[in-house]
């Protein structure tokens, strides 16, 4: 019953072969390449593209008009990868990741096949830990996959320019990766929340961009205005991810080197337990009501 | 229990049995106080217009909701136990699939959720004749295929019971013939088979007990024979006025009933026909047809359904 050839593949538990299910109709799924390609491109042009543009044409960058040409060139270098690379996460990659566990989780409510999956047999639990198992190795490819790219582009682009490569701290990247998976995975969660919650891919979609994208952004502005409000504004998902990503040096939107999203509000420790906590929630939260929750 | 106990309670007692099984949503009574079993190596007929509470009670059985009331037990676990599930294949209120994958796709997704290898796959798919059709995406067939990869999804790892919800629902008269046949097949394995329908002559064709629902009550449940009862005499002779008395006067006078073409139907069997020739003749009457009959499952239905929505549940085989 232990061999490789065994075909009821008894070895597995429950929910490995419930993560093995998710991830093949996971890879399968053209959404799901369409995400992480549009992730991909819009890190590529807004890192290195529009940036590069800037510094051959001598023009400011977006948003960075008097940022030194020099200073440009410094961002786009190998070694600043573990800085920059996680500048697009908190809100445009975090809306992208939001959205694939919202299709991921409140499709299945539409299409019928949660029901399906729970005649399968591992249980509940399983089959939905093996949702969330087979997102977090999409999102740990993503952020490995994103790394890789900036790197790739910071080489190509100092061979164009005769700079020399300055390879990045390993202890940097390794911090930058762990962050980029933190951000990327609580949104990720998040989506798979509201995904369950709502049992709509539409509505979780919706909801979540506008949490993600508008509500946070605006309790923010309003902070200033309404004594004590930021003390709820400060922990919030959003300010949490920006924070953590402003931390590792991605710079702020105020400073007008920086993406939209970057804050340096928390430090990063704080930012990154607060990060784990949201991400642990959503996780239980939403395993717990599609577990319980009657089927029809 | 032992996987050894659960295994001889199964081979000695039921498949599934149900204890006063009732779901509520708010004041709604979808399914109330239902008390049925499913034995081993047979094929249950649960028969019921469409809203009478199948499908709910199908679904309480297989741990996908909870119920109100009552208890359950399927293959000798609580309902949705993971042992239980993993030991059934169940298509419920149509075939819930991934649109993107194909069909072949999505049983293995399905495969690998029960731990199975690939090849299981490719036998469901030639069970249900969709093997051919098996990479094309799910999105692109027709609901009787969409139907019949719900079946062979329910007949990955040959489980021990198949629970089946209206699983002719849009196939054509050739498609429905087939799935009949495939479950019959499959009860001759050895596979026991619930299924709902709310199709008479389907249940008629392949059951072998029957479990009447209508408004969430289980009215009857019984073999098919036992509920359509013994065979009957049917006579049409004119005068009709004077078949009737004659008919009474023969076979008693609750065994006689005018049906709307003014023929009788008498509760005799084949061997009363002479007799009942002999006295509908010396009675003065003209004799057209004389032939016995049996009740239809249809009949049985309309006068059992008739009988609990007058609230006479009571006399009704069980």
């Amino acid at each position: 019953m232990t061999t490789m050839t065994d075909t009821s593949q008894s070895g597995l538990s429950p929910l490995t072969g419930s993560a093995r299910a998710e991830l093949l109709r996971l890879r399968k799924w053209p959404a799901v390449w369409i995400m992480v390609a549009v992730w991909l491109l819009l890190d590529l042009l807004f890192a290195y593209v529009f940036n590069y543009v800037a510094y051959r044409t001598g023009s400011g960058p977006f948003g960075g008009d008097g940022v030194p040409p020099d200073a440009l060139l410094a961002d786009m270098a190998a070694d600043a990868v573990p800085r920059i690379f996680t500048a697009g996460m908190p809100m445009f990659g975090g809306a992208i990741m939001l959205i694939l566990g919202a299709l991921a989780t409140g499709s299945g409510y539409g299409w019928g096949t949660w029901k399906t999956t729970a005649l399968q047999g591992p249980g509940r639990i399983s089959t939905f830990g093996g949702t969330l198992g087979a997102l977090a190795a999409v999102v740990a490819s993503v952020v490995v996959a994103t790394f890789v790219l900036n790197l790739a582009a910071a080489m190509v682009i100092a061979g164009v320019e005769g700079q020399p490569i300055t390879w990045p701290n390993a202890g940097e990247a390794a911090q930058a990766l762990g962050a980029g998976a933190l951000i990327f995975g609580m949104w990720t969660a998040a989506g798979a929340f509201v995904g369950v919650l709502t049992r709509s891919p539409a509505l979780a979609v919706g909801l979540g961009l506008v949490w993600s994208m508008a509500v946070e952004n605006l309790l923010r502005g309003v902070s200033g205005i309404l004594p004590g409000l930021e003390y709820v504004t400060d922990v919030l998902p959003g300010t949490a991810a920006g924070s953590l990503a402003g931390a590792l040096g991605a710079g702020d939107q105020a400073d007008g080197d920086g993406a939209p999203g970057v804050l340096t509000i928390l430090d990063a420790g704080p930012a990154a337990v607060l990060l784990a906590g949201y991400l642990v929630v959503f996780v239980l939260v939403a395993t717990t009501v599609s577990a319980r929750r009657d089927l029809t | 229990m032992t996987a050894a106990a659960a295994s001889l309670w199964d081979m000695t007692t039921t498949i599934v049995t149900t204890d006063r099984l009732t779901k509520r949503y708010g004041d709604h009574v979808a399914v109330d106080d239902v008390s049925l079993t499913v034995r081993p190596g047979e094929v249950y007929g649960f028969l019921g217009p469409n809203g009478a509470g199948k499908t709910t009670t199908l679904r309480m059985l297989l741990g996908l909701i909870r119920p109100s009331g009552g208890t359950a037990t399927v293959l000798g676990h609580p309902p949705g136990a993971p042992a239980a599930v993993a030991e059934v294949g169940a298509l419920i209120e149509g075939p819930g699939f991934y649109p993107y994958l194909s069909g072949r796709d999505n049983l293995r997704v399905m495969a690998r959720y029960r731990r199975l290898g690939d090849e299981t796959v490719d036998t469901a798919l030639t069970r249900v004749d969709l093997h051919d059709r098996g990479d094309d995406a799910f999105s692109t067939y027709s609901l009787g295929m969409k139907q019949r990869l719900g079946v062979a999804c329910a007949l990955l790892g040959d489980p021990e019971l198949l629970i089946l919800d209206e699983p002719t629902n849009g196939l054509d008269p050739a498609g429905m013939a087939d799935m009949r046949a495939l479950i019959v097949a499959l009860a001759g394995q050895g596979q026991s088979v619930m299924l709902s329908s709310h199709m008479l002559s389907e249940v008629e064709e392949i059951c072998d007990r029957v479990g009447v629902i209508s408004g969430g009550r289980l009215i009857a449940e019984s073999t098919v024979s036992d509920i359509r009862g013994a065979s009957t005499l049917y006579v049409r002779a004119e005068p009709a006025d004077v078949a009737l008395a004659v008919a009474m006067q023969v076979g008693g006078d609750d065994a006689a009933r005018v049906l709307d073409d003014n023929g009788v139907r008498i509760e005799l069997d084949a061997g009363s026909a002479p007799q009942v020739v002999r006295a509908l003749v010396q009675a003065g009457a003209d004799v057209y047809e004389v032939r016995t009959s049996e009740r239809s499952l249809e009949e049985v239905f309309f006068e059992i359904t008739a009988e609990s929505i007058a609230g006479t549940t009571q006399g009704v085989s069980r």
